[in-house]
């Protein structure tokens, strides 16, 4: 089956402990990196799951299918906001945590059954800079970027 | 993993001709095996294997298995982080001094 699949791989010093909490439910902390916007869930199998930004507009929403802290996170997950984005449907994505030494390995997959998909370009340009942030954040207190698309590269 | 030796496998891992080409190869198409990389490679499947594994030491590879089949995604975090050290950091000024001086330029009394 034709399908769009974009991997993540970045390795942070911190422990795997730390690292899920900030992906999960220490909302304030997710906040700083996520550029404002934040995750909602229970983080458990068949909870529902949502991101949601600074003024409440729910971007994406879907449901946990699996959660094993501090390890392994499977999230069925669709836009919500943009129509052409939320028709292509449901994506899934993958978040591992696995200690490596001093640090811990964040592999994030993420996939749509569809090629080629407007929703996965659409993400694979946020997620470099959210982990980029998220890495940042964890081992030096702050983050690099408060804008996602600062200024002065816009024109 | 010391933070300067990430950054020198990154950089020597991007100074070969070989090596960008397969970046730009994921990057038109990700998630590839071995076969096809060779296939739009001008050498052995020796080296090809060899270049791989340099870009996965530092972390611009990121190798998934299917069955029996190792798949090849460009992970571009680590170019995410050069661009925040080394571009970002460098050009905020000078933007910032060029979008003065268009205004100097456009202000109506000059």
């Amino acid at each position: 089956m034709a399908r769009s699949t974009f991997i993540y791989v970045t390795y942070i010093r911190t422990t795997p402990e730390k690292l899920w909490s900030a992906l999960t439910e220490d909302v304030e902390f997710m906040k700083q990196y996520w550029f404002g916007v934040h995750c909602e869930s229970q983080w458990k199998a068949g909870s529902s799951w949502k991101i949601v930004a600074g003024d409440g507009q729910i971007l994406d929403a879907g449901e946990i299918v699996e959660a094993d802290p501090p390890r392994r996170l499977v999230i069925r997950w669709q836009h919500q906001k943009r129509p052409e984005l939320k028709e292509e449907g449901e994506s899934r994505c993958t978040i591992e945590l696995e200690p490596s030494g001093t640090a811990v390995k964040l592999s994030i997959t993420h996939t749509i059954e569809r090629e080629p998909s407007k929703f996965i370009e659409a993400v694979s340009g946020g997620w470099p800079k959210i982990i980029s942030n998220l890495k940042s954040l964890l081992e030096t207190g702050s983050t690099v970027l408060q804008d996602p698309y600062p200024a002065g590269n816009q024109r | 993993m010391a933070e300067r030796q990430d950054t020198d496998l990154l950089f020597k891992a991007l100074a070969d001709p070989s090596r960008r080409r397969l970046l730009d190869l994921l990057h038109a198409h990700d998630g590839r095996t071995l076969n096809e990389l060779c296939e739009h490679m001008d050498m052995t499947r020796q080296g090809v294997t060899q270049h791989l594994a340099l870009l996965e030491a530092a972390n611009l590879v990121a190798t998934v298995w299917r069955g029996r089949e190792k798949l090849h995604f460009l992970n571009p975090v680590p170019l995410q982080e050069i661009y925040e050290r080394w571009i970002a950091k460098f050009e905020k000024p000078r933007l910032k001094a060029l979008s003065k001086l268009k205004r100097r330029l456009e202000k109506p009394d000059g």
